[in-house]
């Protein structure tokens, strides 16, 4: 697989929301991201963009229409065939960081990994390492994970997703909840993995400072796709 | 592998609610615990006060009962005369007592012989009941002397439980020996070695030597009880070897004895009296007991399920962001119910462990406990029944209900739809 191949593809993608009242939020959307694109997501609050990314995740399975990852069909897979396709395949990001607590640094990182079962213990930690080290936090590796300053949580939350090495990252408002040193940060250490590990990178987001250093600027608007 | 990542995720989850865990897994101890000294204790009060009936008692006992013919001469003289049409005859005598009869089985000795062969009899023991006078000084106190086969009367019937002084072997080798009801022997103020001057019914008088007491703990029993030999009770009744008044048998299937005690009462012609029918209320004492145990134990249990179905509902509830994440990352709903369930389960095998271990213990305290019987002369304290049975109930029990406490928020974590956690936030 090269770059240019399609790793995420929507086919006319739609979604109701019936609570309190029917609506729909997304209106046969379509949509490619190919390898190693570094592409954002905004929009204004309640356009779907959240909704659209949480269907493109597989984690929400109730819409009409077809998504294909990697090239495979994914709509109507079971779940648990569901599961093993984002463990393997798919990093998340979210604005808020979902470490667990009782966990050192490097366990939270290496949960996916042992989960996967690609690696053992040892090579994954020397991995999650890496990673930290490229984020400048390794001295955090051996502390708890609630011992850590919140930009040091996303970071480690981001060497979570990269663990498997997934074919994509996808970030919900990784920096909705730093402050603008932390988010220059983020936003660097996405560009680096953009450029290197010529990963494609979906970011949803709100700042827009954010979104003009991806490649691609999707906009939406009102269930729509106005601007790829 | 994936298991044991499963079981690590369990352990560190538990590591964080330590405390309530650890309660949640001491209501686990204290049920199984109850559980095993409770059930220990009152099968061991069971057994000892069924034992008291049971190992007495034999299975079937073949006797001939004295009494009047069925049906009495006259009254056939009248059947017949009123069949002839002679019309009403009265006649005045009635009442014919019993007469020529005695108390001994007919053919005895045929009949052991005929038992000895069955396949359904663990074994018999003879017995010949004896009506005697014991010469006291100058007055004559009264007593029954039953001629036993000692060694199988002790196999059988567990003789020697209830000596208090002498043994089987020394009634057996002894010639014309005799051991004494306590209470008969404190009456008579003899001591072992002493001789007592017996006399029958018919007059016949004869020395025997005692050697040894015999204690049952029913005053009435041993004030008037004694054993001795089969012969040497023959010989004081001045009655051939095949007298035999009844015959004693212990089946291998207790369940058995009321039918069998029908057929040998038909094919022998004597009359036989089987375990149940003379003994019916005893099984209902053991049986009540039983449930009470088991409610107890049950009712202690579910109280525990309770603690730990509690504790797991909070900690999922505390815990629905790392089930989103791990949901999320690409662990599937059956691997967070395996999770939870794990969790529920180390609860519930630590607390059941302790638990047998502490039970075990308040086995050993109870079997420590001064108890003075009576009736059992060599029981001095509670008795116990200490059978590996009661802890393998226990901890399949706990087994099952910290399975049970744990599925169902197991089941409630695997639904976490991570969407909705990760979103709302």
């Amino acid at each position: 697989m090269s770059n240019g191949d399609p790793v995420i593809e929507t086919r006319k993608v739609s979604k109701y929301f019936h609570d309190p009242v029917t609506a729909q939020v997304l209106k046969e959307v379509d949509l490619v991201v190919k390898r190693g694109e570094y592409a954002s997501i905004v929009g204004k609050s309640g356009c779907g963009k959240s909704t659209l990314m949480y269907i493109l995740s597989t984690m929400d399975t109730d819409y009409e229409g077809e998504l294909y990852l990697d090239g495979e069909r994914v709509t109507g897979l079971s779940h648990d065939r569901l599961s093993r396709i984002r463990n393997e395949k798919i990093g998340f990001v979210f604005q808020f960081h979902y470490l667990i607590s009782e966990f050192s640094v490097l366990d939270n990182i290496i949960l996916p990994g042992l989960k996967l079962g690609r690696f053992e213990r040892p090579e994954l930690e020397e991995r999650a390492m890496g990673h930290l080290r490229t984020m400048g936090i390794e001295h955090q590796a051996r502390n708890m994970a609630n011992q850590i300053s919140g930009g040091e949580k996303q970071r480690v939350a981001i060497a979570r997703a990269l663990i498997n090495d997934p074919l994509i990252l996808m970030c919900d408002e990784p920096t909705g909840n730093l402050d603008s040193r932390n988010s220059a940060i983020v936003e660097e250490i996405f560009k680096r993995i953009a450029a290197e590990h010529h990963r494609s990178l979906l970011v949803v987001t709100h700042d827009d400072e954010l979104a003009a250093r991806t490649d691609r600027i999707i906009t939406m608007d009102d269930g729509r796709i106005v601007a790829l | 592998m994936a298991f044991r990542l499963l079981l690590g995720i369990s352990s560190t989850l538990l590591r964080a609610r330590l405390r309530q865990s650890i309660v949640a897994a001491v209501g686990v101890t204290f049920s199984i615990a109850m559980y095993i000294a409770l059930s220990g204790f009152m099968n061991g009060l069971n057994s000892l006060l069924d034992g008291l009936i049971l190992n007495r008692t034999p299975h079937i006992r073949l006797y001939n009962e004295i009494r009047p013919a069925d049906q009495q001469p006259l009254e056939r003289a009248f059947e017949l005369h009123s069949a002839a049409g002679n019309g009403t005859v009265h006649h005045f005598i009635n009442r014919v007592k019993p007469k020529g009869e005695e108390a001994r089985v007919r053919n005895a000795l045929g009949i052991m012989d005929a038992l000895r062969k069955d396949p359904r009899v663990l074994g018999i023991a003879p017995k010949v009941a004896a009506q005697v006078m014991f010469n006291v000084g100058t007055i004559e106190v009264n007593g029954a002397v039953n001629g036993i086969d000692p060694k199988e009367e002790d196999r059988l019937l567990h003789f020697s439980d209830y000596l208090v002084k002498g043994t089987v072997a020394q009634l057996a080798s002894t010639n014309n020996g005799i051991v004494l009801g306590k209470g008969l022997a404190d009456k008579m103020q003899v001591g072992i070695g002493d001789v007592v001057q017996v006399t029958s019914i018919q007059g016949d008088r004869t020395m025997l030597k005692v050697v040894g007491f015999y204690q049952s703990g029913m005053a009435d029993f041993d004030n008037v009880q004694c054993f001795a030999t089969v012969s040497t009770v023959q010989n004081l009744l001045v009655k051939p070897r095949n007298y035999i008044t009844d015959i004693q048998v212990r089946l291998h299937d207790l369940a058995q004895a009321p039918a069998m005690a029908r057929e040998y009462a038909a094919r022998f012609g004597v009359d036989a009296i089987d375990i149940q029918t003379a003994n019916a209320q005893f099984e209902t004492g053991s049986a009540v007991r039983n449930i009470i145990s088991y409610v107890v134990s049950i009712v202690l249990l579910v109280v525990a399920g309770f603690g730990i179905y509690n504790i797991l509902n909070m900690l999922i509830y505390e815990k629905l962001d790392s089930i989103a994440i791990l949901k999320a990352t690409g662990f599937s709903g059956g691997d967070v119910r395996t999770i939870f369930i794990n969790l529920s389960l180390i609860i519930g095998i630590c607390g059941g462990l302790v638990g047998l271990l502490l039970g075990w213990l308040l086995q050993l305290a109870i079997d420590r406990i001064p108890f003075k019987f009576d009736a059992l002369p060599t029981v001095t304290t509670y008795p116990v029944d200490y059978d590996p049975l009661y802890p393998t109930i226990g901890i399949l029990f706990a087994l099952a209900t910290t399975f049970i406490a744990g599925w169902f928020p197991a089941r409630k974590a695997s639904q976490v739809d991570p969407v909705e956690i990760i979103r709302g936030k």
